[in-house]
């Protein structure tokens, strides 16, 4: 259901459900994923990880490896020099560990062999001698004083006067207005609660795959699966020490990424390989290394501190949220500050961040990265607010939002944005209104992200028959392609089968930035809407040649050049494909390009309505109804901005429900498999209906605001109201397995 | 290790093979034959992403040997479409974009038409269960259910 609050313009094709371009291609098989590319000379690549959580490599011995019959290289930490730039030395730490394995599965070897069984055994020739060190895994624990310390050169960063002690906070971060005490003193009532949240992993089911060739003359081809080549490129550029231009990567179709895949792990890995061993390596994770190596997101502990008046206005608001990122600095929680508190208005408001280091894989980004577990701290205690002064939740957060005008509690002042149209049509929807059973409750909950525009790359060449190639750079993570080929063939005004998007390789256009931030609908949009500008720019200019008037008295409408003006005559409209027919003639071929950085990336909200049930004796919970209610801006595709709501909120019943990281007291992951780490399945999840309201984003030529984040950042909380209510306790430690509810059952029954 | 010759149909069509003894009919059929369109998400059956038909049961190719298929006959994602037909699933999958990344989306395919051709008429539980030992990350299943209960309406519509 598509429901437009204020849009005007009329359009063909956008806002249309056209089948998506690549779609045979997925349907039949035939689209060709990370591990699905094979070259003449292929070795298989195999990597050795640290058993230890934290552990002092002494030495490594790879030569009985090196002399098996079909090895053809080996690397360890002595083939990555240092690179020179200091963005990337994390990276280079994380993708083959140096004087100590920083987690378990830390990267401490790899080989190319012949065959997947030469290589399984040569692993089992190399011998690491390692002495274990103290870990830590809590971030509670890591910030303790007399905690084992990670890194001893690591200083907290955001602290006057700088420390002197090596700690394991790597940051803290501020932010807010107003004057907090004041504010609090104004509060009728003050409610304080601290929350926990377990780290969960993206659960992309494509672990990543890729095939690197490095030849003598120091050129290179990689192909892999990633939300970014050109950031692959750059990467490991740095850390082999290669020419940018003189490594192609090629981005292979991906099975997901969610964030997950917007860094390097075994690409530098398997290039450093092939250019040892002189052939092409191919490299895939198994689902075990995926869960250890590569990033889930972090796990935190949160104090939520709010104050409102007796009429509900809230009246001042605090955060300090610790959020632990793995074995290195860069946790979201200077997001997870900034976007605590965005969906309120708040006259006094702090926010404070730690960013934490553990023994435990370098976290990644994971969808709206850092803001999902802030909004479940926040949006519970909110809920419980509403009930403390006796109003629906609904009208408590209407009686709050944040609106346009209003400042953000992070810095800036909003434009028009939609909480409150996702506030008001929840009021109205049916799902609010509906019957509840025993043992069943209702949660709602309210949720913001940024989004992103970024450096952005493409060009659109007009073929001679009058179709069009649109070339961007972009992988294609869950229908991008289908929302770029619409705004071509929308901005051109010819039909959607009349053009083709192809994602181009990094020889073909300038720096794209990741699929992430929710960008790519809304810049590589944006850039197609101005390349098709330019298209069109180009063949009015060719028109005005053919008919011999000046080029500001043509036109472009429905597809065709058209003389317009007093002094244009009286031309028969030249269509796109007659004038693509003359190129040759009147100046050569026709391109439209458009490179920005762009900014104006609409904010966007998203309100999320559930009910479950709980069973008291098991402590089981049934998601049994869930309603997403979201701004899009302008929904390009409809079908595919539906998706991305039901995706994040899937997403989000795992983290919610079931999801967890679990460590042994040896420091070892004890769940590395879907087996044990369970994602929701069909079984698990009843429909998920989305409602889209349509509040153009004055930044897109169309309105567009990216939709793929904010689905996430509700239904942590949603779902913890809706259980709270059902259980008849406050449930703040996530995720609410059955062992923890019903502990809080059981303690709620002691007193 | 001397490897094991194996004869089998694929599709309908005759293949032979060698193998290790050890290795998967996922292995096999990626990394020997090229058809790489059966997926490898976790290498444990827990994902249901290297659905394939082994004599008409729906199998995890991981969980299978290669010298396994000895004799049997085999159904991958590969041969669901009748040329340039498209299987009436594949075609539902499409029209209601019961897919985005589309990793898991051969896996989906086969194991729901096994189902339909278990049971033409499956109710949303029926379906929800059946598919439960495929993982989806990205659609919350919402799509994808209906676009399995649908054609199956649609089949039955015409059958």
């Amino acid at each position: 259901m598509t429901e437009q609050t204020a849009l005007k313009r009329e359009f063909k094709v956008v806002g249309t459900r056209p089948l998506r371009p690549d779609g045979i291609d997925k349907v039949t098989g035939r689209a060709k994923f990370g591990a699905d590319a094979n070259a003449p000379g292929m070795l298989y690549g195999l990597i050795l990880r640290s058993p230890h959580a934290h552990a002092r490599i002494k030495s490594i011995d790879t030569s009985k490896a090196e002399k098996l019959q079909g090895v053809k290289a080996v690397v360890t930490r002595d083939d990555f020099k240092r690179p020179d730039r200091a963005d990337l030395i994390d990276i280079w730490i994380n993708v083959m560990a140096r004087d100590k394995a920083l987690y378990d599965g830390h990267a401490v070897a790899a080989v190319a062999a012949t065959s997947k069984a030469v290589a399984r055994e040569a692993l089992r020739l190399i011998k690491v001698k390692y002495e274990v060190l103290p870990h830590v895994i809590d971030v509670d624990e890591a910030m303790k004083p007399d905690a084992p310390i990670l890194h001893p050169d690591m200083r907290t960063e955001g602290v006057e006067p700088k420390p002197k002690k090596a700690s394991n906070v790597a940051h803290r971060y501020e932010f807010g207005h107003g004057n907090i005490e004041k504010g609090f003193a104004e509060a009728d009532i003050v409610i304080e609660r601290s929350f926990k949240t377990e780290a969960s992993h993206q659960g992309y089911i494509e672990p990543h795959a890729c095939l690197a060739s490095v030849g003598p003359d120091g050129q290179g081809d990689l192909w892999c699966c990633t939300q970014g080549h050109f950031m692959v490129r750059n990467a490991c550029a740095g850390l082999l020490g290669i020419d940018v231009a003189k490594l192609r990567v090629t981005a292979s179709e991906i099975g997901g990424g969610f964030g997950g895949k917007t860094t390097v792990f075994i690409e530098p890995v398997a290039l450093a390989l092939s250019r040892k061993a002189n052939r092409p390596v191919k490299l895939v994770m198994s689902r075990n290394e995926v869960f250890r190596a590569t990033g889930p997101t972090s796990s935190s502990s949160i104090d939520v501190k709010i104050g409102v008046k007796r009429n509900g206005r809230m009246t001042a608001a605090r955060a300090e949220l610790r959020y632990q990122g793995g074995a290195f600095s860069g946790s979201p929680v200077e997001f997870g500050a900034m976007t605590s508190f965005a969906c309120y208005d708040l006259p006094n408001v702090q926010t404070i961040g730690h960013d934490v280091v553990t023994n435990r894989p370098k976290q990644v980004a994971y969808r709206a990265p850092g803001a999902p577990m802030a909004a479940f701290a926040v949006e519970s205690v909110v809920d419980e607010l509403a009930k403390k002064v006796g109003m629906n939740p609904l009208e408590f957060r209407l009686l709050n939002a944040a609106r346009q005008g209003t400042k953000s509690s992070y810095g800036p002042t909003f434009g028009p944005i939609g909480l409150e149209a996702t506030l008001e049509r929840a009021k109205t929807h049916g799902h609010y209104s509906a019957p509840l059973g025993p043992n069943q409750g209702r949660g709602v909950a309210c949720g913001f992200w940024f989004n992103f525009g970024g450096n952005t790359c493409v060009s659109l060449n007009i073929g001679e028959d009058g179709t069009v190639a649109l070339t961007e750079g972009n992988p294609d993570i869950g229908g991008s392609r289908a929302s770029l080929t619409m705004m071509a063939a929308e901005e051109l005004g010819i039909p959607y089968e009349k053009v083709r998007t192809v994602i181009a390789d990094t020889g073909a256009l300038g720096y794209n930035e990741v699929t992430d931030g929710s960008r790519v609908t809304f810049a590589a949009g944006l850039a197609t809407i101005k390349a098709a500008r330019d298209a069109i720019k180009k063949m009015c200019g060719r028109a005005a040649k053919i008919w011999d008037i000046p080029e500001e008295a043509v036109v472009w409408e429905n597809g065709h050049a058209k003389p317009a003006g007093p002094n244009a005559g009286t031309f028969k409209p030249l269509s796109l494909a007659e004038l693509a027919a003359k190129a040759s003639a009147t100046g050569g071929p026709i391109a439209g390009h458009f490179e920005v950085n762009a900014d104006g990336a609409g904010v966007s909200f998203a309100t999320h309505m559930v009910d479950v049930e709980v069973d008291p004796d098991t402590g089981r919970v049934t998601v049994l109804r869930y309603t997403v209610f979201q701004d899009a801006g302008k929904a390009v595709h409809p079908s595919y901005v539906e998706g991305q709501f039901q995706g994040g909120a899937a997403q989000g019943v795992g983290w919610a429900l079931n999801e967890e990281y679990v460590y042994g007291k040896d420091g070892r992951l004890q769940n590395p498999g879907f087996l044990d780490y369970r994602i929701p399945v069909a079984s698990d999840l009843p429909m998920i209906d989305t409602v889209i309201l349509e509040i153009p984003n004055p930044g897109h030529p169309y309105g567009v605001r990216g939709v793929g984040e904010t689905s996430i950042v509700p239904p942590l909380a949603a779902i913890a109201n809706a259980v709270s209510a059902a259980a008849g306790v406050r449930l703040t430690h996530l995720p609410m397995s059955p062992p923890r509810i019903l502990k809080a059952l059981m303690d709620h029954q002691r007193g | 290790m001397s490897q094991v010759r194996v004869s089998t149909k694929i599709n309908g069509d005759k293949v032979e093979y060698l193998c290790e003894v050890d290795e998967s009919l996922l292995d096999v059929l990626r990394d020997r034959l090229e058809l790489t369109g059966t997926k490898e998400g976790c290498g444990t059956g827990d994902c249901g992403a290297c659905s394939v038909m082994l004599d008409g049961r729906l199998v995890c190719s991981c969980l299978v040997l290669g010298a396994e298929a000895e004799g049997r006959s085999i159904e991958t994602i590969e041969g669901m479409a009748d040329g340039e037909t498209l299987h009436p699933l594949q075609q539902q999958f499409l029209q209601l974009a019961a897919l985005q990344c589309c990793i898991c989306t051969p896996g989906f395919l086969v194991a729901a038409k096994s189902l339909l051709e278990r049971n033409p008429d499956p109710s949303e539980t029926e379906v929800r269960y059946w598919l439960a030992g495929n993982l989806c990350r990205c659609t919350g299943y919402d799509k994808i259910v209906r676009a399995v209960l649908d054609t199956a309406k649609d089949m039955r519509r015409s059958a």
